[in-house]
């Protein structure tokens, strides 16, 4: 028995009639910013919630000359990243990089790359779970109906909890934003470091959710807010010390265990970003030992 | 000394070598043939085929094996092929009152037109290990009864003869049914959609839930008013041609279950149903489904929602065991960046609470 | 009291399948009014609530109220949004079990804030000296302001629950038995202070209580409610003085035993 004859799958894995369904979502999301438009989502040949929902997007508008980076935690080697690049490669053929700036298409999954993207740039997120009220209200039938009536209280409801609780907001991810003025978004499990990068961004911002089956997006040049208190402004966290390796400031960081007595070091999440600055002479101050170790 | 990881591309493939090395297990042994899955452990088959919503046995098995036996990784394998497969069309309704029944038990009545059939059960085996399975001994081959003559009513359409219960219902004008596969989901559902769901739900969930409602949990009073196992044929429409082409023959388990009854000032008490129908043969599966079918009709009956049965979202957004396992499993995933920002924000109320400590205490001392 | 009634009810019927939740109910409310609705369990007292409130759609009849700005409009062609405004500015609806107007996992303070930042305000310091306030004002405690309400007292939800309500300055509030479920100590404390609420903010208010001491105390006219039909209304101390029906007569003399 064999199943060579019938095994057999398109380019980038949909069928043209989803992409098509994908893509009328999409121009949907685009026209409503921040508005979670209903699809119908595929199973994926990968679990729901690896990324099913990126993946979806990045299939629908995936094109022959498209140039794809697949990032996950910001890094370009991490299992999950290789593996949804390595599908693309597989089922698209399409030309794949990890550096930021070449790339046409970046799917990301929890963070946003530190170099500033530019127009003509889609960045796609995987998001887990789109709708940023969840958590305070279970009911799907419920929540879409404080949207539709811009029923946000609840929302500040929790940051008033967070702040009578801990003296500060004590979101650091996925931290709720206001889109245009109207819809509030969960940006998916960024630290809310990278909030900012969002505001204003001269690239399409594309998120998927393949499980929740959701699509909704930030145009470029869109307004996003973090949400906060006017006497509690929205902050970004802060590190004390640069990249060990590259030397970069207001980056985010990854804490790295180097021994069992303690000892740490803070490396570039975003690992291209590193590795360009790098490559372009900065030095951190553990840089020396990792040339030594090559 | 710190060297930043590299190679997850060589530790994928590596990992997956020995996947396959573990599948394969002793070289010494013939390798399992997918004819063999399908003829020997025709149940895990089944199970795959309707929680994959895919009727193809071969595919099935082939699932089953890549799986490891890991039935909702073999469900998975299949759902994603499945999800590629264009629409051709929809077929017809299948008409289960024409099945092939090769099962057929009725808790309602002691004897009917069709009669009791018991088909090839596991009730009534005494659950003892079997020693005669462990080498290859010869099986008898079955018994056929004389074709009956006599049509298998089914049980619901003998009470509605009297009107005892309600009827098939009927859907309102123009409603295409729907497919969950192709349109978004949305809460509320119709039945219809609901059905879907259920009928490629986690078999284990929809029983666990079933129970429940047995329990107390929104109890509906259920009866079996038939369970039957058969093929039946399907059928497509061909607007060319004007009348509908046999595609062939599926088996199916189908459930009637009868429940409390109901009645208002406009009509008079009958029974309610719950519905189950399921690829295959799994009959715990089409009883299942059938009390949580019955259970989720609650606000239709006007009856209090206090159970988790009875509450739609909570039943179809968490009945799909490839979500439930693909998010369960997404845990294990790198989540070392949110996780950092978690992380300072415990130091840094850690270092909050010293410091008001250490404020605090030259006061106790006084 | 001006000239214009807050809430005029015309012919409120609602029936449950063949069964009768309450018939033909009309009424005026004005502002400052407070109107008890009294009766026993099942005469229809909370469905003809639920009705006014448009937690219940009635069957036929209808219910309008004067907008802040004077226009009457009618609650059942209001849309969905316009009536989750209303409620939550505008009216209040106190419940008999706290539980369903609180967040039990909540804190005191964000419980009465809620609303506040329901209309936009931003501003935390301010809205924790609002809600520091009245918790003043229903006499909880400044330090109890960021425990949830599940460390409270039955009698110390009820009156949060009624200062979340209050926090936006409502103009109509809906009470179902606002004191049952209450030991009669802690209903006397409660119904004095909302005596005290009612008057000193002007409040319109309709209270279903099964209480008749409920309703001497709090409403200046009662309606008694039977089988979903209202038997006898008028001013408090009338009905409970001089009740006519024969009804009334009973349900009065049976408070005056105890």
């Amino acid at each position: 028995m064999t199943t060579a004859d019938l095994a057999t799958y398109n380019f980038a894995y949909l069928d043209e009639q989803t992409k098509r369904m994908i893509r009328r979502a999409i121009l949907k999301a685009i026209a409503i910013p921040g508005y979670q438009v209903p699809f119908a989502s595929r199973e994926m040949p990968m679990p729901y919630g690896w990324g099913t929902g990126g993946v979806q997007v990045t299939a629908a508008i995936l094109g022959p000359k498209d140039v794809l980076k697949v990032i996950d935690q910001g890094a370009d080697d991490t299992t999950n990243a290789v593996s949804i690049r390595a599908f693309f490669q597989k089922v698209a053929n399409v030309a794949v990089t990890t550096k930021t700036r070449a790339a046409t298409i970046i799917q990301t999954r929890h963070r946003i790359p530190e170099e500033k993207l530019t127009s003509g740039q889609t960045l796609v997120y995987q998001v887990p779970i789109p709708e940023p009220l969840r958590f305070l209200e279970p009911r799907e039938t419920e929540t879409r109906k404080m949207h539709a009536l811009e029923e946000y209280g609840l929302m500040h409801v929790k940051l008033y909890e967070d702040i009578a609780r801990n003296g500060h907001i004590a979101t650091t991810y996925a931290y709720p934003v206001k889109v245009e003025g109207r819809y509030v978004m969960d940006p998916s499990p960024t630290p809310k470091f990278d909030n900012p990068k969002m505001h204003m961004s001269e690239a399409l911002q594309l998120f998927g959710a393949g499980r929740e089956k959701r699509i909704y997006a930030v145009p470029p040049y869109t307004e996003v807010v973090s949400l906060d208190f006017e006497d509690h402004p929205f902050e970004i966290q802060t590190f004390d010390k640069p990249c060990a390796l590259c030397g970069a400031q207001d980056v985010y960081l990854d804490e790295v265990v180097l021994d069992d007595r303690g000892g740490r070091m803070f490396v570039c999440s975003d690992t291209d970003h590193c590795e360009q600055r790098c490559a372009s002479g900065h030095r951190g101050h553990l840089a020396h030992d990792k040339e030594a170790a090559e | 000394m710190y060297v930043a990881v590299k190679g997850g591309e060589a530790a994928i493939s590596n990992a997956h070598r020995l996947l396959a090395d573990r599948r394969r297990g002793d070289r010494s042994l013939p390798a399992i043939r997918i004819e063999q899955i399908v003829a020997q452990l025709g149940l895990a088959v089944d199970r795959v085929m309707a929680e994959a919503s895919l009727y193809d046995r071969a595919l099935a098995a082939l699932a089953v094996r890549q799986a490891r036996g890991d039935m909702i990784e073999a469900i998975f394998i299949l759902r994603a092929y499945r999800t590629t497969l264009p629409r051709f069309g929809y077929s017809r309704p299948v008409e289960t009152g024409a099945m092939l029944v090769e099962r057929r038990v009725s808790a309602t009545y002691k004897d009917l037109p069709g009669g009791q059939l018991l088909g090839p059960t596991f009730d009534y085996t005494h659950r003892l290990l079997d020693p005669s399975l462990l080498t290859d001994q010869e099986v008898e081959a079955p018994l056929e009864r004389e074709e009956a003559g006599e049509p298998v009513m089914r049980v619901s359409d003998i009470l509605a003869g009297e009107g005892l219960v309600e009827d098939d219902g009927s859907l309102p004008e123009g409603h295409v049914p729907g497919d969950l596969t192709r349109e978004p989901l949305e809460f509320p559902m119709a039945r219809d959609l609901r059905l879907q769901a259920l009928s490629r739900g986690d078999e284990g969930f929809l029983l666990a839930l079933g129970y429940s409602t047995q329990r107390g949990y929104a109890r509906t009073h259920p009866f079996v008013g038939e369970v039957r196992i058969g093929e039946v044929e399907v059928e497509l429409d061909m607007p060319e041609l004007g009348f509908a082409v046999s595609l062939g023959r599926i088996q199916v388990t189908e459930c009637q279950m009868i429940a409390q009854f109901k009645g208002s000032a406009k009509n008079p008490p009958q029974f309610t149903r719950g519905y189950g129908l399921v690829f295959g043969q799994s009959e715990r599966k089409a009883m299942a489904m059938s009390l949580v079918d019955r259970a989720l009709r609650a606000e239709e009956f006007g009856e209090d929602i206090v159970a988790p049965a009875q509450d739609e979202e909570f039943v179809i957004s968490h009945s799909d065991n490839v979500q439930a396992t693909g998010f369960v499993e997404h845990l294990k995933l790198p989540h070392y960046v949110d996780f950092q920002a978690e992380l300072d924000l415990v130091r840094r109320m850690r270092r909050d609470y010293e410091a008001a400590q250490d404020k605090d205490l030259p006061e106790a001392a006084e | 009291m001006t000239d214009a009634p807050l809430l005029k009810v015309r012919d409120i019927s609602k029936f449950y399948g063949a069964r009768i939740g309450c018939r033909n109910v009309s009424f005026d409310l004005w502002p400052g009014e407070v109107l008890a609705v009294v009766g026993e369990s099942g005469s229809g007292k909370t469905t003809l609530l639920n009705c006014l409130a448009t937690r219940l759609m009635p069957t036929s009849g209808s219910v309008e109220y004067r907008m802040r700005d004077g226009t009457m409009r009618d609650l059942a062609r209001m849309s969905e949004a316009e009536r989750r405004f209303l409620m939550r500015t505008d009216w209040g609806f106190v419940h008999q079990n706290p539980a369903d107007g609180l967040r039990m996992a909540v804190s005191a303070g964000a419980n009465v804030g809620e609303r506040l930042m329901a209309v936009g305000e931003r501003h935390y310091g301010n809205i924790r000296e609002t809600a520091g306030d009245w918790l003043g004002r229903v006499e909880i405690s400044a330090d109890r302001i960021d425990d949830q309400p599940r460390a409270f007292s039955g009698g110390m939800r009820q009156r949060l629950q009624i200062a979340r309500n209050l926090v936006t300055s409502p103009r109509l509030v809906f009470m179902d038995e606002p004191t049952g479920g209450l030991d009669v100590s802690v209903q006397a404390r409660l119904l004095d202070l909302l005596r005290g609420l009612v008057q000193d903010l002007g409040l319109s208010a309709i209270v279903v209580t099964h209480d008749l001491a409920v309703a001497r105390l709090l409403s200046h006219r009662m309606m008694v409610m039977k089988d979903g039909l209202v038997i006898e209304q008028g001013l408090t101390d009338r009905v409970l003085d001089d009740p006519r029906e024969a009804y009334t007569q009973l349900l009065v003399s049976s408070i005056l035993q105890v």
